[in-house]
C-alpha cells in the first residue's frame, strides 16, 4: 500500500480515503478524528467526532454540548474499527486529554501525532511512542535554535521576580487550555500557595481541570469587585495573552508584564510584544525532542506538518531518512 | 560574565528609562572592579578590543553544524550571534565561565587572528546568555537600546552626582574607570581630567508647539537663524590637542582630518558639519547626501577629502582661549563668536546668520518661503529660535531654544514590497518598498522610489503585516512581493525630507529620510502619485552622484 492511499493531505485536513474520516479537519466534515482540544485541532460542527473522553468534554466546555451530533469516546490504547481501518488513541503529552492516532490498514501503519511534547507535565499523560511506518510530526519548534529550559527553572525565576518586586502585580500571558493550568500547576508543585487569580476566560477550563482531579490550588477571578489595584499588588495573575493589551490590565498596580511560551526562546518576540519577563514553557517538543522522537520511533517515512517543516525535513535527509512536508493550512504556530 | 549577561538580557526587554537605569545602577553597586567598568565601557561602546568578523563566527558555526539550517535558523531569528548563541552545542561543566574582565583583557593583549580561537573557546563554557553576550562584545553590535548618556545617568544616579560632571571628564578616563568608581563612591576626589580637550555637553532644542510657544517668538527675546542640514559637532583645540565630537560626544576626529587642520585656535566652537562642492566658488552647501558619504568612515582618503570638503558653520562659541562663555548670555556669546570667526578669517568656517524678523507671523512666512539666494531653501531644514538671555546649558531644558523645521514634502505610493524586520520586528513584514507610477496614462507600471520602516504605530505595522500575508504575490527570501495593481493595492502616503538625482535606483531619484505618514486604506492604487510629480521637487542643479567604483 502507498502511504497517501491509506492519509492524504486535502484542504479540509488530513483525509483517510478507505476509513471516509479526517484528523483534525479545519472544516465541518462528516466524521473527524481529533488530536486535543486546542481551538486550530479541534473544531465544532463535524457530524461525528471520535476523541479521548477529556477532549470531548473539553469541546463541550467551548463550544457547548451541541458541538457534534454524535460522540464517540476513544479510550488511550484501545483499537477499533472505521470502515475496514483500524484506529487507536495514545497519550501525546501535550495538554490535557491529547492523544496521537495511529491509523493501520493491511499491516501499515501511520500516526498522526497531532501536537506533542516530551517533557513532564504534572496535567497530562506523557508521551508514548508508537512504532510505526510512517510518523507524521508537528515543527512547531522544529529549528535548532528552539532549546527549551528546564521548565521549573523558568518558574523559580517567576517566584524570584515576585519577590523582587512585591509592589508590582505579576501577569502571566498563558494560553486558556493547558499552558495557564500548566504554569499553575508547576508553581503548586514548587510550594507557591498563595492565592493566584485568573482572567475570566481561563475560568471554565481551570474547572474541568480541576473536575479531573488536577490541583490547582486556591484560584480567585481577578475582578474589580475584590478591590483595588493595592490588593492586586505582589500577586500573580494568569491570563490569556490578548487580555494583556487589553483595558482590563489597567486595573493591576505597575504590572510585570510576563509570558509562558516557548517563542520567548527569541529575544525580539519577548521584545515584539512587550515582554519584562519571558518564561521559555512550552507545551511542545523542542529542536532536540523532536529529532531524538524521530530516532527513537525510526520510522520508514516522516511526514512534517505545522510549523518550520523545511528544516525538519532537512535535518531527516541529513540522517537519510526519508521525509516530506504536508503544507497543511489552517494550524496557528502556536495558539495564544 | 553571567552578571554582565543578565544585565543585557533585563536591559533588552525593559522599556522604561527609569528601569534601565536602576538595573545599570544595581549592576554597579553588586559587581566590583574591574569587572563592573568593563561593563559599562561595553555599553558606552568605549571597548577597544580585537573584534571579530561575522564571517568568522559563521566560519566556526558551520564546522559544527548543517549550513542549510543554520541559514533557516538565522533567518527566523534575525541576528547571528543570537542564532549562534542558541544552536551551539554546549560542551563545558558551566564551571569554568569566562570573567567579563578576562575576556577583555584577553582580547586587548590579543590579535585579530587570534581571536576566533579564544572565541571558540569562550563559547563552549558559557551558557545561552552568556554566549550572546560574548558574540555581541566581541563583533561590537552591543545594540541593547541604551545610550552612552543612559549609562553615564546611571552613574550619577549611583554616585549622587551630577551627570554632566562625568560627561566632562570621560574623555579623560579609560575603562575600567577604577578612578571614577572610587571617586563616585565617596572614597577619593573626582578624577582630574588629564585630558585636553574635553567634550562639552550640548545644549539642543525643543520642537516648537505652534500654538503654544509661537506667539512667544518676539524679535525683543528671541534670535532666529537657519537651521543647516548637516550634523551638530563640537570643534575643540585645547593647548595642541584637536578633536571634533559629535553632540553625543562621540570623538569622530578621525574620519575629518581636513576639519582638524582648521581648528588652528584656542576655544570649542558649536556647530554644524556640512560638506561644500568644491566648484561654486564660496561656500556653497552641498545636499546631506554627500555629507554622508564621509560619515562612519574610519579611513578617509585624499581623494574623497577633495571631492566632498568638509566645513563648519559656527552657532556658537564655548570656551574662548582660557575663558569658559557657557554662562554667558546667548547675545554675548554671539558677539563673541563673531569676532572669534572674523580673527580665524578661515575659508572653512564660516558664521550662521542671524535671520532677521519683524514678528511671529513674518517668522512663518520665511520658515515657509525661505530665500532661494544661497540656496537657503535647499539645504536649511527650518529656523532655531534661541532666546538671547539664554545661557549653555547641556540637555535639552525647555523654552531657552526651539527648533521649528520646515513641513516635509509629502506623496502618495503605492507598497510594493515588504520585508520582515529585524530585531525587534524580527516576525513582522515591517520594511516597505514603494513605488510611483510611470509609463504610458494607459498601462502605467510602478517604479519603486523608496524604502520606509517606521512611521505607524504598532498598531499599523499588525494591520500592514496582516495585509502583506494575505496579499502577497511571490517570495524571494525575507521578502515579500505584495499585489500592487491600478485597482488592487495599498496606498501609503510617504513623508520625506528632500529628493536628490540618483543613479543607484531606477527612478533616478533617491529620497531622503522617508517615513509612512499614513495608511490609506481608503485610496485607489491608480491615484498614487506619478514619477513626475517627484521630479518636480528636485533641487534644480541636482546632478546625478557619481557611482563609486570598485577598486581593484
Amino acid at each position: 500500500m502507498r502511504p497517501a492511499e491509506l492519509l492524504c493531505p486535502t484542504p479540509s485536513g488530513l483525509y483517510c480515503p478507505p476509513g471516509d474520516f479526517y484528523i483534525d479537519p479545519v472544516r465541518p466534515v462528516a466524521r473527524a478524528l481529533i488530536t486535543h482540544g486546542h481551538a486550530d485541532h479541534a473544531r465544532s460542527g463535524h457530524d461525528a467526532v471520535m476523541a479521548t473522553p477529556e477532549t470531548l468534554r473539553i469541546m463541550a466546555t467551548r463550544y457547548g454540548e451541541d458541538f457534534t451530533r454524535r460522540r464517540q469516546e476513544a479510550m488511550l490504547g484501545e483499537w477499533s474499527e472505521i470502515n475496514g481501518v483500524t484506529v487507536s488513541f495514545h497519550p501525546a503529552g501535550h495538554v490535557l486529554g491529547s492523544a496521537q492516532i495511529a491509523v493501520e490498514k493491511d499491516g501499515f501503519r501511520i500516526v498522526v501525532s497531532g501536537d506533542y511534547k516530551r517533557r513532564e507535565d504534572p496535567t497530562c499523560e506523557p508521551f508514548q511512542p508508537v512504532p510505526c511506518d510512517v510518523f507524521v510530526t508537528e515543527a512547531t519548534f522544529a529549528l535548532p535554535v528552539f532549546r527549551h529550559p528546564d521548565d521549573r527553572a523558568e518558574i523559580a525565576k517567576l517566584i524570584r521576580s515576585t519577590e523582587q518586586f512585591p509592589e508590582r502585580t505579576h501577569l502571566v500571558g498563558a494560553y486558556a487550555l493547558g499552558k495557564a493550568q500548566r504554569v499553575i500547576a508547576l508553581l503548586r508543585e514548587q510550594g507557591y500557595d498563595r492565592t493566584i487569580f485568573i482572567h475570566g476566560a481561563l475560568q471554565r477550563l481551570c474547572d474541568l481541570y480541576k473536575a479531573e482531579g488536577i490541583d490547582l490550588g486556591d484560584l480567585q477571578p481577578a475582578t474589580l469587585e475584590r478591590g483595588g489595584k493595592a490588593d492586586f499588588a505582589g500577586t500573580i495573575v494568569v491570563g490569556p495573552p490578548s487580555a494583556f493589551a487589553d483595558r482590563w490590565a489597567r486595573r493591576f498596580a505597575d504590572p510585570v508584564s510576563c509570558f509562558a511560551s516557548g517563542w520567548m526562546q527569541i529575544r525580539q518576540r519577548a521584545r515584539q510584544r512587550g515582554v519584562e519577563l519571558p518564561l521559555i514553557i512550552s507545551d511542545h517538543c523542542d529542536w532536540d525532542e523532536l529529532t531524538a522522537t524521530i530516532e527513537e520511533i525510526g520510522p520508514g517515512e516522516v511526514w512534517v506538518t505545522h510549523g518550520r517543516e523545511e528544516a525538519l525535513v532537512r535535518w531527516c535527509e541529513l540522517q537519510n531518512i526519508r521525509a516530506r512536508p504536508l503544507h497543511l493550512v489552517g494550524y496557528e504556530e502556536e495558539p495564544e | 560574565m553571567k552578571a554582565f549577561a543578565s544585565l543585557l538580557d533585563r536591559l533588552t526587554l525593559t522599556p522604561q528609562r527609569n528601569g534601565k537605569i536602576r538595573l545599570m545602577v544595581d549592576y554597579v553597586a553588586s559587581v566590583p572592579d574591574p569587572e563592573r567598568g568593563y561593563g559599562i565601557a561595553a555599553i558606552t561602546r568605549d571597548l577597544s578590543i580585537a573584534s571579530v568578523k561575522p564571517a568568522m563566527l559563521r566560519a566556526l558555526m558551520a564546522e559544527r553544524m548543517d549550513e542549510v539550517l543554520l541559514g533557516y535558523s538565522y533567518d527566523y531569528v534575525g541576528d547571528l550571534a543570537e542564532t549562534i548563541s542558541l544552536v551551539w552545542p554546549e560542551r563545558g561543566d558551566g564551571e569554568h565561565q569566562p570573567t567579563l574582565t578576562e575576556v577583555v583583557e584577553t582580547l586587548q593583549r590579543a590579535t585579530r587572528l587570534d581571536g576566533p580561537r579564544l572565541v571558540e573557546g569562550w563559547l563552549d563554557h558559557l551558557d545561552a546568555s552568556g554566549r550572546y553576550a560574548l558574540l555581541k562584545l566581541v563583533t561590537g553590535e552591543l545594540r541593547i537600546g541604551v545610550t552612552a548618556r543612559l549609562a553615564k545617568q546611571a552613574l550619577a544616579q549611583f554616585g549622587g552626582k551630577d551627570v554632566t560632571e562625568i560627561e566632562e571628564i570621560w574623555h579623560g578616563l579609560a575603562p575600567p574607570y577604577t578612578e571614577l568608581f572610587a571617586w563616585l563612591e565617596g572614597r577619593t576626589d573626582k578624577p582630574v581630567s588629564a585630558a585636553r580637550g574635553p567634550f562639552r555637553p550640548v545644549m539642543l532644542s525643543q520642537a516648537l508647539d505652534e500654538e503654544a510657544d509661537l506667539p512667544k517668538i518676539q524679535p525683543a527675546d528671541y534670535a532666529a537663524e537657519w537651521k543647516w542640514d548637516g550634523i551638530r559637532v563640537q570643534a575643540t583645540s585645547d593647548q595642541g590637542v584637536r578633536r571634533l565630537y559629535s553632540r553625543t560626544g562621540d570623538d569622530i576626529s578621525g574620519a575629518f582630518p581636513d576639519i582638524l587642520e582648521l581648528l588652528d585656535y584656542e576655544g570649542s566652537i558649536d556647530g554644524e558639519l556640512l560638506v561644500a562642492r568644491e566648484d561654486q566658488g564660496s561656500i556653497a552647501i552641498a545636499p546631506f547626501g554627500d555629507l554622508q558619504q564621509r560619515l562612519n568612515r574610519k579611513v578617509i582618503s585624499p581623494k574623497l577629502i577633495k571631492s566632498h570638503p568638509a566645513f563648519i558653520r559656527a552657532y556658537d562659541l564655548l570656551q574662548d582661549g582660557e575663558e569658559d562663555l557657557r554662562a554667558l548670555p546667548f547675545a554675548d556669546r554671539r558677539k563673541r563668536l563673531e569676532a572669534f570667526v572674523a580673527r580665524l578669517a578661515s575659508p572653512r568656517i564660516d558664521i550662521s546668520p542671524l535671520v532677521p524678523f519683524d514678528d511671529p507671523d513674518h517668522l512663518a512666512a520665511l520658515r515657509a518661503n525661505p530665500p532661494t539666494d544661497a540656496r537657503i531653501h535647499e539645504v536649511a531644514e527650518g529656523l532655531m529660535l534661541k532666546r538671547w538671555d539664554s545661557a549653555y546649558v547641556p540637555g535639552r531644558p525647555k523654552g531657552p531654544w526651539f527648533k521649528w523645521k520646515r513641513d516635509p514634502f509629502v506623496v502618495d505610493a503605492v507598497l510594493m514590497y515588504a520585508q520582515r524586520g529585524h530585531g525587534r520586528r524580527s516576525s513582522f513584514y515591517s520594511d516597505y518598498t514603494f513605488g510611483v507610477w510611470t509609463g504610458p496614462e494607459a498601462a502605467p507600471e510602478l517604479v519603486p522610489v523608496g524604502k520606509a520602516y517606521f512611521g505607524f504605530t504598532d498598531e499599523e505595522l499588525r494591520e500592514l503585516d496582516r495585509y502583506i500575508r494575505n496579499n502577497t504575490v511571490d517570495r524571494f527570501g525575507p521578502v515579500r512581493s505584495v499585489r500592487a495593481e491600478p485597482d488592487h493595492g495599498l496606498v501609503l502616503e510617504i513623508a520625506f525630507e528632500g529628493l536628490n538625482r540618483s543613479v543607484r535606483h531606477r527612478s533616478g531619484i533617491a529620497m531622503r529620510f522617508p517615513r509612512v505618514s499614513r495608511l490609506r486604506w481608503d485610496k485607489p492604487p491608480s491615484e498614487a502619485d506619478r514619477l513626475e510629480n517627484l521630479e518636480r521637487m528636485l533641487p534644480r542643479d541636482a546632478s546625478p552622484k557619481k557611482v563609486r567604483k570598485a577598486s581593484a
